[in-house]
């Protein structure tokens, strides 16, 4: 049971939830800009577990560590955005299938 | 004033490390006097201590000069022997060695670069410095040091003209056939250790001579070892096969190593172990009966050689062969005073085959030969010297040696093995005068602008042929029968300490004859001797060389069989030499390319072919990557949690 009286199944529950609709989002969606939105909810899916677990556990370091994922995650947007935009000037498509120079 | 004795074998070396590093840049003349200098040095070094020794009567002297191996029991010095076996082969070895090389001076200066003269001078130092190590040694290793170095040199000195294809190919073959003795000398080498427990000559000899009967069984095995070496060495058959490839050499090694003092190496190694032989009676045997075949064989192949050369390297094989008859029947002295006349006339026999190809520009054909008597006078007399030198004729040097070899075989009655001396020593007086009728008498039969140019050689060449002739000539005196009194001969006193007592019942003690019967047989070979000489007189000088001629017409078979030497080569070729290379193309062809370079090739291939169906699991697809981590991660959470729910 987390502090505000949700049960931790439930908050685990919607946790798998948004990481099951992440993933399909991931390995379905051919936007690249779609697959990152779709890997960001599967990191926030992860924060939400966490969070689970620390409210459960009475702890700090937990949601703490939630923070620190966000700061993180931020920081790893900016980076894939510019990587999305330099290589939409080369290829001028960001569709994944069509980003398969690294083949056999 | 006494000098060490290492002094006479370091000379040479110290000659050869010059030529071979200096030579090439400080020239010619720079070359000629290193390479005789130290040479002469030696033979002067070598005087010192052997004329006091010739005079006294002094035991043998041993210098040692350092310790070489300790392991264990086993120990072996470097240590010299001065001994009469040894100061004799040392006298003559540095006196011959010396004179020829004042005419390798001559004969080498024209047609070499810096180079090829500095490379030859500092090889026949080489040589010299080996042949005195082999002579000198203390025991048997250090001989068997000296024995490969001269066997070294021989290699590179038969292929001294490399670029040519047969004498690079001579060399080879010469020292793989030398291989063969070698082996069986270093086998011999073993037994002896495994007997005696020592290499050192007197213990070995010491302890042989006290106990006969113990070690008589095992000595058999050991001298039949010991002789295979000396078989490979001085070219005996069935390994003489080398010895007449070696002509490619230059003529001055041929007369220096292939006839005067290398190939005589077996016998002094055979007479050296003369106590070991003397216990081991059927190996006395074996070497006489293979000394008597290899004596007339190759006289007989002699006769029907037209190479100036050719016939002088049968000559020597067929005068080796004598050799090993002198020591099969006991006759050390005999052996040893043949093997030092024999230094001299054949030296000089081959000295003078070189000035005839100088001369010549490089003919060794006597078919192309002729009337040369008048153009090279020093040549031709001292080539006629000592072919009856060789032939027997008293009161020449080989009369003597010969003679006394024959008496012996004789007294030891071997009567059979007399009859084929007897008649090599006919065939050797024959197939002599016709070399020399063939070269120097008669008319010129080469090419007229060849006639033009032919000349004498240069002083530096006639005078070793004076000296060695004089040589040949008196050489003899120091070995008189006993028909003129029991201490006539001067060698036979000179080597009796070598010769040391064995109580053993096999071992035969000297024989004598009566004098009446010497006289005989010295009657007969010289009859002999003189009938082949006038056989050849008539057949090539008086008649041209028709008689010959005709009977070779009517027996082409027997005269194709002789002149290709017995097809002896043509044996080896296809009993060993063609096997061997087919052998060696299996192992190449079946072995390494198919086998080993298989295996590597197949494996290589399967990693290949699994690599190329491999690759197609990278599409570049980044959506198919994250599709099989999720796979993969569903898998190992299923197997971590084993199968629970």
């Amino acid at each position: 049971m987390t502090a505000n009286g949700i049960p931790l199944g439930d908050v685990l529950l919607a946790s798998g939830a948004l990481f099951a609709l992440g993933l399909a989002g991931a390995l379905m969606r051919r936007n690249a800009i779609s697959i990152f939105l779709a890997i960001e909810l599967m990191m926030n899916s992860a924060n939400l577990a966490i969070l689970g677990y620390a409210s459960t556990l009475q702890s700090v370091e937990g949601q703490i560590v939630v923070f620190f994922v966000i700061a993180i995650a931020a920081a790893e947007a900016a980076v894939g955005l510019a990587i999305f935009v330099a290589m939409f000037r080369h290829t001028e498509t960001i569709d994944v299938n069509r980003i398969n120079l690294l083949k056999w | 004033m006494t000098l060490p004795l290492w002094l006479v074998p370091a000379l040479p070396l110290a000659g050869f490390f010059l030529c071979l590093f200096f030579g090439r840049r400080l020239g010619k003349a720079f070359v000629s006097a290193v390479g005789v200098g130290s040479v002469g040095l030696a033979t002067v070094a070598a005087a010192t201590r052997l004329i006091p020794y010739f005079s006294g009567d002094e035991g043998p002297l041993v210098e040692t000069l350092a310790p070489w191996i300790r392991a264990g029991n086993f120990s072996v010095d470097l240590s010299l022997r001065l001994d009469p076996l040894s100061a004799l082969m040392v006298s003559f070895v540095t006196f011959v060695g010396f004179l020829i090389h004042v005419y390798s001076v001559g004969y080498m200066k024209h047609d070499e670069t810096d180079a090829g003269y500095a490379r030859y001078f500092a090889y026949l130092n080489l040589f010299l410095f080996a042949m005195l190590v082999l002579v000198l040694a203390n025991n048997f290793l250090l001989m068997f040091v000296g024995w490969e170095g001269v066997g070294l040199c021989s290699y590179l000195l038969i292929g001294y003209y490399y670029e040519r294809e047969y004498a690079a190919a001579a060399g080879r073959k010469a020292f793989v056939v030398n291989r063969i003795g070698d082996f069986g000398f270093l086998l011999g080498m073993f037994g002896l250790f495994s007997l005696f427990g020592t290499l050192d000559f007197d213990s070995v000899f010491a302890t042989a001579a006290a106990d006969p009967n113990r070690y008589a069984p095992g000595l058999t095995l050991v001298c039949v070892l010991l002789f295979l070496g000396a078989m490979g060495k001085s070219a005996q058959f069935p390994l003489h096969v080398w010895l007449p490839d070696a002509m490619a050499g230059p003529t001055p090694v041929s007369a220096l190593i292939h006839a005067a003092t290398m190939v005589t190496a077996g016998v002094y190694m055979v007479t050296r172990c003369n106590v070991l032989f003397r216990l081991a009676p059927e190996a006395m045997g074996a070497i006489a009966i293979l000394g008597a075949f290899t004596a007339i064989f190759a006289a007989v192949i002699a006769i029907a050689q037209n190479d100036i050369k050719k016939v002088l390297a049968y000559s020597t094989l067929s005068q080796l062969g004598y050799m090993f008859l002198a020591c099969g029947v006991g006759a050390w002295v005999a052996g040893m005073f043949h093997v030092v006349t024999h230094a001299f006339f054949k030296a000089c026999l081959f000295l003078g085959s070189g000035a005839v190809i100088h001369a010549l520009g490089g003919e060794q054909d006597v078919r192309r030969m002729g009337g040369l008597a008048r153009k090279l006078p020093v040549t031709y007399r001292t080539f006629l010297i000592a072919t009856l030198a060789l032939a027997g004729i008293p009161p020449l040097a080989g009369f003597f040696s010969k003679d006394a070899i024959l008496a012996e075989v004789f007294a030891a009655h071997r009567q059979l093995l007399f009859a084929i001396g007897l008649v090599t020593a006919g065939l050797t007086a024959f197939y002599m005068y016709r070399l020399v009728s063939l070269t120097f008498g008669g008319e010129f039969r080469g090419s007229p602008e060849k006639a033009a140019h032919v000349h004498e050689a240069p002083r530096s060449m006639t005078v070793p042929l004076v000296v060695l002739a004089f040589l040949s000539a008196v050489g003899g005196f120091i070995g008189l029968p006993a028909v003129f009194g029991e201490r006539a001969s001067w060698i036979a006193g000179f080597l009796a300490p070598v010769l040391a007592p064995v109580r053993f019942p096999g071992a035969e003690g000297a024989h004598h004859l009566p004098h009446s019967t010497e006289w005989l047989l010295m009657g007969i070979s010289v009859t002999v001797a003189l009938l082949g000489l006038l056989v050849a007189w008539k057949w090539y000088a008086k008649d041209g060389g028709r008689t010959p001629a005709l009977i070779a017409a009517r027996f082409p078979a027997l005269y194709a069989l002789v002149s290709d030497r017995f097809r002896v080569d043509e044996f080896y070729d296809a009993v060993i030499v063609r096997p061997f290379v087919w052998l060696a193309r299996v192992l190449w062809k079946v072995v390494d390319v198919l086998i080993i370079d298989g295996v590597l090739n197949a494996g290589a291939f399967v990693v290949e072919l699994v690599g190329d169906s491999l690759r197609f699991l990278q599409t570049g697809n980044v959506r198919n990557y994250a599709l099989t981590f999720l796979l993969g991660i569903v898998a190992l959470l299923l197997f971590v949690m084993g199968g629970a729910p």
